[in-house]
């Protein structure tokens, strides 16, 4: 029997997304897949700090939380999930979906994609994508990883997991795979992967085709935002998809929010370039079809590259944020002061400041005024050693005492700091694997 | 009457490393070609003076009656390690709309 329509659905768009519309979609949407998308390059280099500390560790740390609330209504319906959520450390995450399905009394298949880590291969000399400088010098590496596609996840679908596990698998690869499984596509047919990719890509960040990350009221109005429901797929065989959303659930699919999303993040449309094709967007085509209803079509797909991109995570030092507030007559006037006299007691530090005067200036940092004085805050930031970042909320804080009259409100913050830059790497030095676990052991398929 | 970029269309903003991504859709698919006309990467560039440090690429998609204006060297050096509090640019859409157009040759 031949497959006409597919549905798939989108239930995370990022780390922290919400889950409640994800249980929704998976209740009433009558998904064949759900994707949950929730890797981005900096959370999977802090994954892998995680586990050099603790290597059952790396993984997303909402990975528990999503699956077992998922994971039973998921099984009841028949819809695969298939997630990056397994970050830094594939293994373990796909061990832990276990342990979710035996806590909820399930007898699940998952699979787990390993393979993305290349740090083992990376040539530090090499120069970045971003600035020509060799990867090295830019700070002690702790990651490396690749972007896997499609063809990485398809062993384990094809194998019959209930769930699946990855690293770093290209967000709109999750989405591919799926559908390659489900309609027997050729994997390395450009024309179907554009189609695909372009379907993955409008659904990666979940609520953001919905009407998140859209609503300007008086000029675009969302319904029900505070109820926004997540987004599906209806699939043809041939490529093209109509997106929409739930019935009784908040925001909007129209072709606004779906052209937004579109070129969310495209650097070139008419070369978006995956580890499963280079799709070109200038054919493509967005009808409001019906009610949050719009289709998609026209994507056209050239052959994919021969080079894989590698997401390199280094160190970066630590970032120290400070702010204080002022209100009143000469608020402005008095939060500048205290970034001077800020300025001026950490001068022998050497430690290079960014300062923000937010409220009156509209975070345009530190020149020009609009005139009111109501409320400023100073903030004041920089990247430094452990010991700089604390000079510079010490230093912050002290203005309570130490500075302007009637400062208030002083939060500091230190956090660590994990640079990315990229490089490339042949595709046929990357070797993805699948690992199916059962109840009881694991085996390798791939 | 100059026209504000905010009342005749809307925007968002994507980034990836240094890079902006500003995605800029007429309401009205008629003002597409006024804003082709109008809206040239050089005007984005100023009118954004002080964000975006490098080149501004503008991308026409007419069968999606968008234009796509792509900033290099504009997220305060990536934004993973900028100091900005907005480390992504999610503001940058915002910003642009308030840029104010001639609106001479447009449609009505």
């Amino acid at each position: 029997m031949t497959t006409t329509t597919v549905r798939i659905g989108s239930g995370a768009g990022f780390s922290g997304d919400r889950i409640s519309p994800a249980l929704d979609l998976t209740e009433r949407g009558r998904l064949d897949d759900l994707v949950l998308e929730c890797l981005a390059e900096r959370t999977i280099a802090l994954g892998h700090r995680r586990r050099r500390h603790d290597p059952s560790h790396g993984y997303d740390p909402l990975l528990e939380r999503r699956l077992s609330t998922l994971l039973p209504a998921a099984r009841r319906r028949g819809v695969r999930i298939i997630t990056n959520m397994g970050a830094a450390n594939p293994q373990a995450a796909g061990a832990a979906a276990r342990a979710v399905a035996q806590d909820c009394g399930l007898d699940s298949t998952i699979g787990v994609v390993t393979g993305d880590d290349v740090l083992d291969m990376l040539d530090l000399d090499q120069p970045a994508i971003e600035d020509g400088r060799p990867i090295g010098e830019h700070g002690p590496v702790i990651s490396a990883n690749a972007y896997l596609g499609a063809a990485s996840v398809l062993p384990a679908l094809r194998a019959g997991a209930d769930v699946v596990v990855t690293g770093r698998v290209a967000d709109p690869s999750l989405f591919l795979a799926a559908l390659v499984d489900r309609f027997g596509w050729d994997v390395d047919d450009p024309a179907t992967s554009a189609a695909g990719t372009m379907v993955g890509h409008l659904l990666e960040c979940a609520g953001q085709v919905t009407g998140g990350y859209f609503a300007d009221p008086g000029r675009k109005d969302v319904p029900g935002l505070a109820d926004l429901g997540f987004p599906y797929a209806d699939v043809s065989a041939d490529g093209t998809a109509v997106i929409g959303k739930l019935p009784g659930t908040g925001g909007v699919v129209d072709r606004a929010t779906v052209r937004e999303q579109l070129l969310y993040e495209i650097t070139d449309p008419t070369a978006y370039t995956t580890p499963d094709v280079q799709l070109d967007l200038r054919q493509a085509s967005v009808t409001q079809e019906g009610r949050d209803r719009v289709r998609v079509e026209g994507a056209v797909g050239r052959r994919r590259p021969d080079r894989l991109k590698v997401s390199v995570g280094y160190q970066a030092g630590y970032r120290a944020e400070g702010e204080i507030s002022y209100v009143g007559p000469h608020a402005e006037k008095r939060a500048r002061l205290a970034g001077e006299v800020v300025a001026t007691r950490l001068r022998s530090s050497g430690i290079e400041l960014r300062l923000d005067l937010i409220g009156s200036l509209d975070q345009t940092g530190w020149a020009g005024h609009d005139g009111r004085d109501r409320e400023c805050r100073l903030r004041v930031a920089a990247i430094g050693t452990a010991e700089r970042a604390a000079d510079l909320c010490h230093e912050v804080e002290a203005l309570y005492t130490n500075g302007p009259a009637g400062g208030g409100g002083v939060r500091t913050d230190i956090s660590e700091v994990i640079g990315i830059v990229s490089s490339w790497i042949p595709r046929d030095a990357v070797h993805p694997r699948v690992t199916i676990l059962e109840a009881h052991g694991a085996r390798e398929i791939a | 009457m100059p026209v504000r970029l905010h009342d005749v269309a809307h925007a968002r903003a994507g980034d990836k490393g240094d890079t902006s991504t500003l995605t800029v859709i007429p309401y009205a698919d008629e003002d597409y070609d006024w804003l082709v006309r109008t809206l040239s990467a050089q005007r984005v560039r100023a009118h954004l003076e002080g964000f975006v440090r490098g080149e501004v690429t503008r991308f026409e998609l007419p069968n999606l009656a968008a234009l796509q204006f792509v900033c290099r060297q504009s997220l305060g050096g990536g934004v993973t390690t900028s100091l900005a509090v907005d480390t992504h640019g999610k503001g940058m859409s915002s910003r642009l709309l308030a840029l104010e157009l001639p609106d001479g040759d447009r449609p009505r």
